[in-house]
C-alpha cells in the first residue's frame, strides 16, 4: 500500500512525513515526527489526552487522519513553552500540583490555552464545560481548575 | 484503504459509484474514525469531502433561510450568532454533541448520516422543516430531513448518492424553536430522550407546530398528533397535557442502561412540554 506524502506546519515549523492513509494525526505526531507530548488515552475522542489545535481549532488528534493535516497549521504541547520559559499555565500547574501521573496534562494544557485565547476571563463553569472532554483519573479536577483560573488571572494582569 | 480528496460532489459520488468495497465519506470524522479505529468499519475507499468548495460555509439564502455546508463543524454553528438567533434549537441541539474537541470537527450531516435514533443534531432540523440536497448520478434533489434515517445506522441514501448541503427555511418573525435532551449527567453522553419543538404564533395563538422525538424509536420521529395538540391553542394546561399524551403515545423505545421503556416514555412527555414552553416564548419574542 502506497504511503501519502504530507507537508504541514507544526508549532510554526514546516514538517513533512509519509503516512499510511489509516494513520491518525496522533500516530503521525508521535511515530513519524517524534513529538510524543500528545498522548493516546482512549483513541476514540473521549478522553482529550491527544488534544492539539488544527488551524486554531481544538481537536482530538486521534480523530484526525495524518493525511488530513496537509497544508494545515498544527500546534501541540511542544509549542507551548518558549525555550526554558514555561507558559503561565504550565507554571501554575506545577505550583498548584495540578497533575499526578501526567498523561492527561498535555491535552489539558493545550485545551485550556485554546479557551484562554478565545475568552481570557472565563467563569469556572465555562472552564469546567470547556474541559469536559479532558479526562483525568488522578486529581479529581479541582486542582486543575484552580491552576487554570489562576493562570488566566495572571495572564490578564500581564496583558 | 484508499484516501480520496475530490474537489466536487460529482467527483465524490463518482468515486463512490465506482467503488466495489466499503465506502465512507469523511467530514469531521468523529464517527467514521472511531469506527475505523475500533475495526468496526474499515472502508476500502474513504472520500474526504472537505476539499469541495463551499463545504465550510454558512450562508443566508435569498428567501431568508440558511444553507449550511456539509463540513461545517458544530463550533462554527455556535459561534455564528445570526444562525443561532434565527434557529436557537438547531444550534443548541448540535452543540450538545460531545466535547469541545468533538465540536471542533463534528458536523450536522455526519450526525444525520450516522443514523443514530439518538442523534442530537437532527430533531430540531426536522422540526424546522429543513431539507438536505442529495447529489447523485442524476443530479441533485432536495429531500426532507425526516426521510433520510431508515433505522439505527441506516439511511435511505443510495450507494452513489451523498448529501451536499443542508437547507433551513426562513424562521420569520413569529416563529421559535427549542431542543432539549435528557442524559443522566450534565455533559458528554448520549440522549435518553431528545425533543425538538418548532412553533409559529399569531399573537398568543399557535398557528403551526412541529414536534420531533429522538431516542424513543428506531428512527427519530416527527409526531403529527403532538403538533395537532398545540395548533389553535395558547399553550394552556390542557394543550400541554394533550401534547404530553401524544408524545408518550409516539414512543416505542428500547430498555437499556440509560433508561427503561417506562422512563423514556415518561420523559418524552416531560421534555415535549418543556421544549414547547421555550419555543412558545421564543416565538412570541420573549428572550429565552
Amino acid at each position: 500500500m502506497s504511503k501519502i506524502h504530507v507537508t504541514t506546519t507544526i508549532n510554526g515549523d514546516e514538517v513533512e512525513y509519509l503516512c499510511d492513509p489509516r494513520e491518525t494525526l496522533l500516530d503521525c505526531l508521535r511515530d513519524r515526527v517524534g513529538l510524543t507530548g500528545a498522548k493516546e488515552g482512549c483513541g476514540t475522542g473521549d478522553c482529550g489526552a491527544c488534544s492539539v489545535t488544527l488551524d486554531g481549532r481544538l481537536v482530538c488528534s486521534c480523530l484526525v487522519l495524518g493525511a488530513e493535516a496537509e497544508g494545515k497549521e498544527i500546534t501541540t504541547i511542544e509549542g507551548m513553552a518558549q525555550g526554558d520559559d514555561l507558559h503561565p499555565l504550565q507554571r501554575k500547574f506545577i505550583e498548584h500540583a495540578a497533575l499526578q501521573c501526567g498523561v492527561c496534562t498535555p491535552g489539558i494544557l493545550v485545551a485550556a490555552k485554546a479557551l484562554l485565547e478565545k475568552n481570557p476571563d472565563p467563569t469556572e463553569t465555562e472552564m469546567r464545560y470547556w474541559l469536559a472532554g479532558n479526562l483525568c483519573r488522578c486529581t479529581g479536577y479541582d486542582k486543575i481548575i484552580r491552576a487554570v483560573m489562576d493562570a488566566a488571572e495572571e495572564m490578564r494582569e500581564a496583558s | 484503504m484508499r484516501y480520496h480528496t475530490p474537489t466536487s460532489f460529482e467527483d465524490a459520488t463518482a468515486i463512490a459509484a465506482r467503488a466495489t468495497g466499503i465506502t465512507r465519506y469523511l467530514a469531521g470524522g468523529t464517527d467514521v474514525l472511531v469506527q475505523l479505529r475500533s475495526d468496526a468499519v474499515t472502508p476500502d475507499d474513504l472520500i474526504d469531502i472537505k476539499h469541495i468548495p463551499g463545504v465550510r460555509e454558512i450562508a443566508r439564502t435569498e428567501g431568508g433561510g440558511w444553507r449550511i455546508g456539509v463540513a461545517v463543524a458544530g463550533a462554527e454553528m455556535s459561534e455564528h450568532g445570526e444562525l443561532g438567533r434565527d434557529w436557537p434549537g438547531i444550534v443548541e441541539g448540535m452543540d450538545l454533541i460531545g466535547s469541545t474537541q468533538v465540536q471542533g470537527r463534528a458536523t450536522l450531516v455526519g450526525n444525520l448520516c450516522n443514523g443514530s435514533p439518538a442523534a442530537d443534531g437532527v430533531p430540531a432540523l426536522i422540526a424546522a422543516r429543513a431539507t438536505v440536497t442529495v447529489t447523485g448520478p442524476d443530479g441533485a434533489r432536495d429531500v426532507a430531513v425526516e426521510d433520510i434515517p431508515a433505522g439505527p445506522g441506516k439511511t435511505t441514501l443510495a450507494r452513489d448518492e451523498m448529501i451536499s448541503a443542508v437547507n433551513i427555511p426562513a424562521q420569520g418573525t413569529n416563529g421559535g424553536d427549542a431542543y432539549l435532551r435528557f442524559i443522566p449527567r450534565t455533559e458528554m453522553d448520549i440522549a435518553v430522550v431528545g425533543c425538538a419543538v418548532n412553533l409559529t404564533v399569531d399573537g398568543d395563538t399557535i398557528t403551526a407546530a412541529r414536534v420531533v422525538l429522538g431516542a424513543v424509536a428506531p428512527t427519530i420521529r416527527l409526531v403529527e398528533e403532538a403538533a395537532a395538540a398545540l395548533i389553535g391553542t395558547t399553550l394552556d394546561d390542557a394543550a400541554l397535557a394533550a401534547l404530553a399524551e401524544a408524545a408518550e403515545a409516539a414512543c416505542a423505545p428500547i430498555d437499556d442502561k440509560r433508561g427503561t421503556i417506562e422512563f423514556r416514555t415518561d420523559v418524552a412527555g416531560v421534555l415535549a412540554k418543556r421544549a414547547a414552553k421555550i419555543a412558545y416564548a421564543r416565538a412570541r419574542g420573549e428572550a429565552q
